[in-house]
């Protein structure tokens, strides 16, 4: 699960590295780690947070470390992706701090977090469209939540049948660690019915990170897949979504207004009430400074205040016609 | 300094006497006999402890993977075919998995034996030593190339292209995973099948050509199937290695849980199901306990197959 975030790509670099670079590398971090014993004021806040889970959210809670870090410089945050269930999961086994996740904690998992003597709460620390997202040579701009349920459930199989050429369709899928994987299968596969027994079609690539469904879509074009708005680039097409008969792209005031169909919480979990630096911490990412880094991984805000009236459209975020 | 030559001439007078030396060799003697079994004891222990361990990550597999058929039938696991792990009700079907590993570990070493054993076999018997040496370091670098860099030519690179080569829909499919695995087991097919050819008695080559073969009679006659066993065996090890690897597959071949009719479809392995999935369970869910017994089939395996080559190595050792 290495390349589950471009953050954590950085450590590919270690091990194509020369032994007698590694050994300098290990010299400077040595030096590195000694310089920090300098005395440290017992009032500011110290320690160390592992921050774990959702990888649409991995990018936006790096942003929101780095600048929290800058403030506090004697906390450390770790951020790692891996998907919304290995965050949950980490949460109920206890290693990490504070569990991100873009979908809401089942039931079921908060039973057996209880029984494991977790007690999870949660904060919704931004909002989130899930966009479908086609080649850019592809002729199809919208689809409905039908069509996209025929689709990836392998009912539909042809682009020509949705005003496309005449290929195959691909269609691409997180793995089911994936939060959105969760969010898209409740809402798109099971069209949000509790009591529906459909699954993805069997062909469906599950690939290990939102990123990897970037390349895949931006170089294929039979792909269809879906991914957090924050992964939107001009390399892919994002496809206006109607739920009956009104198209709406994911844009940020969609989003907000709820008018996209497939709009969603990112939720932050921590076991209980949080302490200590992990308060600081969650505090500061609801506050302006970390609401900011959401806006600007290409989330959508959490409204403590009155709604602001001016949305701004995601950056890099294209949108089709 | 007449004084000090004295003393040191003296002592060393002394230093020889057999009083002293009888001291320190019985010293020396003592030491060893104390020492020896010592270390005989510490070489002795070191190997029991692998073997204790190899035991007790079978039972620790073995323990946590039966967990599983407490709550799931023990037929539905081994013979489902569908790996649903997420749904309700869950469904652990291994066969699309096992298959998937099987078919992607045919595929790469139908690329890789040729391959293997005719470089094994230039380097070992043609190449002059010049070239030898060259190829032999090239080899070991290859082996050195970690996996998830291999995967990142394959999402980049090679997937797009045989994507385009064979008009596929998408890169992400079984040949490419296996082509990417095949590059993975060249070295060790390549070093342990060239060791069995130089290993063959000089005296066969020289038998063979006083009978007037060629070189390349020689070769595919006569060393070739002396050595068989030592290249059945570097065979095999590629085969553990081909089966083990995990990150090459998990990053291309697209993991689709299907049951596989053809390598150009995406597949899903066992090593790329496990890594991909661990991360999401809870510690004592079934999903946890499902995950173990994909890992104990997958032992199995590994086990089976290395158990293989052991027996051809032994008889290639003879």
């Amino acid at each position: 699960m290495s390349m589950c975030c471009v953050r954590q790509a950085r450590c590919l670099r270690f091990p194509i590295v020369g032994l007698r670079s590694q050994a300098i590398l290990a010299s400077v971090l040595g030096v590195f780690l000694g310089g920090c014993g300098e005395s440290i004021d017992p009032n500011e806040p110290q320690g160390f947070i592992q921050a774990k889970g959702s990888d649409t959210m991995v990018n936006a809670v790096q942003m929101v470390a780095e600048v929290f870090m800058k403030d506090y410089p004697h906390v450390f945050v770790a951020v790692t992706g891996g998907g919304s269930g290995v965050g949950i999961a980490s949460l109920i086994n206890k290693t990490c701090d504070v569990a991100t996740a873009s979908r809401e904690m089942k039931a079921k998992e908060i039973e057996i977090a209880n029984q494991h003597g977790v007690y999870p709460r949660e904060f919704t620390v931004a909002y989130d469209g899930v966009a479908v997202i086609v080649n850019k040579n592809n002729p199809v701009n919208r689809l409905t939540i039908d069509d996209l349920h025929k689709i990836f459930t392998g009912e539909a199989t042809n682009w020509k049948q949705f005003g496309g050429k005449d290929l195959h369709i691909v269609t691409l899928s997180r793995e089911v660690s994936s939060g959105t994987h969760m969010y898209f299968k409740e809402e798109v596969i099971h069209l949000g019915k509790k009591d529906n027994k459909d699954e993805f079609s069997k062909e469906t690539l599950l690939l290990t990170s939102s990123q990897a469904i970037v390349e895949e879509a931006a170089g294929n074009e039979e792909a269809i897949g879906y991914l957090g708005m924050g992964y939107l680039s001009d390399r892919t097409k994002a496809l206006q979504i109607a739920r009956d008969k009104e198209f709406y792209p994911p844009t940020v005031e969609n989003v907000l207004k709820k008018t996209y169909p497939l709009s969603r919480g990112l939720y932050a979990y921590t076991d209980g009430e949080p302490e200590g630096i992990v308060k600081t911490f969650i505090d500061f990412t609801l506050s302006p400074a970390g609401q900011k880094q959401f806006t600007d991984a290409g989330f959508v805000p959490v409204q403590t205040s009155p709604p602001e009236v001016t949305p701004q459209s995601s950056p890099g975020g294209t949108v089709a016609r | 300094m007449p004084a000090e030559t004295n003393e040191s001439t003296v002592r060393a007078y002394v230093k020889p006497q057999a009083l002293e030396l009888g001291f320190y060799a019985s010293m020396k003697r003592l030491w060893r006999r104390i020492s020896e079994p010592i270390i005989e004891l510490c070489i002795r222990l070191s190997g029991l402890v692998v073997v204790i361990f190899v035991f007790l990550i079978f039972l620790f597999l073995l323990r946590d993977s039966l967990s599983l058929f407490r709550h799931y039938p023990l037929g539905q696991f081994l013979f489902g075919r569908k790996w649903l792990p997420i749904s309700e009700p869950p469904q652990f079907g291994v066969i699309p998995l096992l298959l998937g590993s099987v078919l992607v570990t045919f595929w790469a070493l139908v690329i890789c034996v040729p391959l293997g054993v005719g470089s094994a076999m230039f380097i070992a018997e043609v190449a002059p030593k010049a070239l030898k040496n060259v190829l032999k370091s090239f080899i070991e670098i290859l082996a050195a190339i970690p996996s998830v860099v291999l995967g990142f030519l394959g999402i980049i690179w090679l997937g797009p292209v045989l994507r385009d080569t064979f008009h596929l829909s998408t890169g992400m499919c079984g040949l490419t995973g296996s082509l990417l695995l095949a590059f993975m087991a060249l070295p060790t097919i390549i070093s342990i099948s060239e060791d069995a050819l130089t290993g063959v008695p000089r005296s066969y080559r020289e038998a063979a050509f006083g009978l007037g073969a060629t070189q390349w009679q020689t070769l595919w006659r006569v060393i070739l199937p002396s050595a068989s066993s030592g290249i059945v065996a570097a065979v095999m090890l590629g085969i553990g290695r081909v089966v083990g690897e995990t990150m090459v597959v998990l990053m291309v071949t697209g993991n689709a849980p299907v049951i596989p009719t053809s390598i150009l479809q995406p597949v899903r392995t066992l090593t790329a199901t496990i890594a991909g999935e661990m991360g999401e369970t809870v510690g004592g869910s079934e999903h946890y306990y499902a995950l173990f017994a994909v890992g104990l089939v997958l032992f199995a395996i590994t086990f089976t197959v290395n158990f293989i080559a052991d027996l051809f190595l032994r008889r290639a050792r003879r």
